[in-house]
């Protein structure tokens, strides 16, 4: 077992529900948290200290499901069970709603924002996942996919090229890109006996790492068309294949996943109410592209008092984390090896 | 919709005897010592919940009974197993849930409720539990203004 430690940085308590999920923005000085008080919150640092600097309460009439900032930092998105989307514009200085997104049937369960900045996706337990193109501040439906047989659960773009994973609780992966102006689903992940609740990609983009009410984490690997292994690729596109299941380790659903892009760690969190930190095995035994062994080098019990929602890996210090939980509160760690 | 209303399932359901109130002992009475929940107390919270189409208790109906509920107070552990009067019953779904929302609010946060049909009893068994167990579509169940009222029906005399 690797030394490792844990240590909470602080508690950021003023939610009056359960906390659904955090977000930071990309130089991580600001973190966004959702709740089912129907509030959104930005929390910053001020002489050392995270304080809440905004609290939004007046946009939506439900739970606010999920948070998610634009790659350059000025925008953030949030989607509610009130069915709705609303886009925030923090360029004046104070956080502004400038848009509200409407089309779905009914609760939108993710959000997030492609790389480019020019996508957005939603999913909502309508089953549709819905991609939007932004352009000076105008939102279009692009694209409605109705591939998933049931309740989407989350939405996440690819850290490069503008590809979008969507999972659900028909306990697949899906996987879309653009294709003669239209948006096709390209592959479709199946694996996990129950629901898929999280799915992050690493650095790179060629993998993916999913959670799963199955209380499994898997690690899905994209092949390339000629590719050395000699997997048959469709035209033009990548083909995922499950190289690693991570069984045994929690012991309830596990609702969120992420790969840290600056050490390559994956972090889980759980019904369980522990925080688990997985590191690739980099032995040479291993053929560590198709078969890797994961080891578990981080395990934090009870790290809230309730199950936990969703975390994140700061993505400029890599040592921090955050993490949210029913039990109404926003946990700050520090964890290193 | 997680419900449908429709006309009655079980015209004619089986109505079973109750059982008498719980004796307390001397040593659950000695306020010194910590008395763990069990599994009469957790029963004694959900018999009394209406059958949302009969008068009738769950516990009545033989819908919830002691020995399918299992508790370990010291891992906040708690399951319970209930039996649809009929396998075909759309009403599982509804039943299921207001035990879950009446163990919600009865029981310390602290305890994982799982909400299960007693095995091989339902046809279908296995979407139910799923639908149960899956608490972000509970939550949004439980902002419907329609289906909470139905529940606190349910549970009003509890």
């Amino acid at each position: 077992f690797v030394k490792m430690s844990f240590n909470l940085v602080q508690s950021l308590d003023s939610h009056q529900d359960r906390v659904w999920c955090v977000s930071w923005n990309p130089k991580g000085n600001l973190l966004a948290s959702c709740s089912s008080d129907r509030t959104i919150k930005i929390w910053g640092k001020e002489g050392g200290i995270w304080i809440c600097k905004s609290s939004f309460a007046d946009q939506h009439n439900r739970t606010v499901r999920s948070v998610s900032w634009s790659p350059c930092g000025n925008f953030l998105a949030a989607a509610s069970f009130d069915a709705t989307v609303s886009i925030w514009d923090r360029r004046n200085g104070e956080f502004e709603c400038i848009a509200t997104l409407e089309g779905h049937e009914n609760e939108v369960k993710s959000v997030a924002w492609s790389c480019s900045g020019n996508y957005l996706a939603t999913c909502s337990r309508d089953k549709s996942v819905w991609i939007w193109q932004t352009e000076e501040e105008e939102y279009e439906c692009a694209s409605v996919l109705s591939k998933h047989t049931q309740d989407v659960k989350a939405v996440v773009w690819h850290p490069n090229i503008d590809i979008v994973a969507s999972c659900s609780y028909d306990d697949t992966i899906n996987l879309y890109k653009e294709d003669d102006d239209d948006w096709v689903c390209f592959d479709s992940l199946a694996g996990h006996t129950s629901t898929v609740w999280s799915i992050s990609f690493n650095k790179s983009g060629d993998r993916i790492v999913s959670s799963s009410d199955d209380k499994t984490l898997k690690i899905w690997q994209s092949y390339e068309p000629k590719n050395m292994e000699g997997i048959k690729v469709k035209q033009n596109s990548s083909c995922w294949k499950c190289i690693c299941t991570l069984a045994g380790y929690h012991l309830r659903p596990i609702y969120s996943v992420d790969w840290n892009h600056q050490n390559d760690l994956i972090a889980s969190c759980s019904a369980d109410d522990s925080i688990k930190i997985f590191k690739q095995d980099d032995a040479e035994c291993f053929d560590k592209r198709n078969e890797p062994v994961f080891n578990l080098v981080g395990n934090l019990e009870k790290a809230h008092l309730q199950d936990i929602n969703c975390l994140k890996w700061n993505p400029k210090d890599s040592s921090i984390l955050a993490s949210c939980s029913d039990d109404m509160s926003i946990k700050i760690w520090n964890f290193s090896l | 919709a997680i419900i449908k209303m429709s006309g009655l399932q079980n015209a004619n359901p089986e109505i079973y005897e109750s059982v008498g109130d719980r004796i307390v002992t001397d040593e659950e009475k000695n306020e010194e010592v910590y008395d763990c929940f069990d599994a009469r107390e957790i029963f004694d919270l959900i018999r009394y919940i209406n059958d949302p189409e009969h008068p009738l208790t769950l516990e009545q109906l033989n819908v919830v009974e002691e020995k399918n509920i299992q508790i370990d107070d010291t891992q906040n552990s708690l399951q319970v197993y209930f039996t649809p009067t009929i396998p075909h019953c759309s009403m599982a779904t509804l039943i299921g849930l207001s035990i879950r929302v009446l163990l919600l609010r009865s029981l310390p946060s602290r305890f994982k409720v799982d909400v299960m049909i007693s095995p091989g009893t339902h046809v279908s068994e296995t979407a139910v539990n799923k639908q149960l167990a899956d608490k972000e579509r509970v939550a949004a169940a439980l902002e419907n203004i329609h289906l909470l009222n139905v529940i606190n029906q349910c549970l009003k005399m509890c």
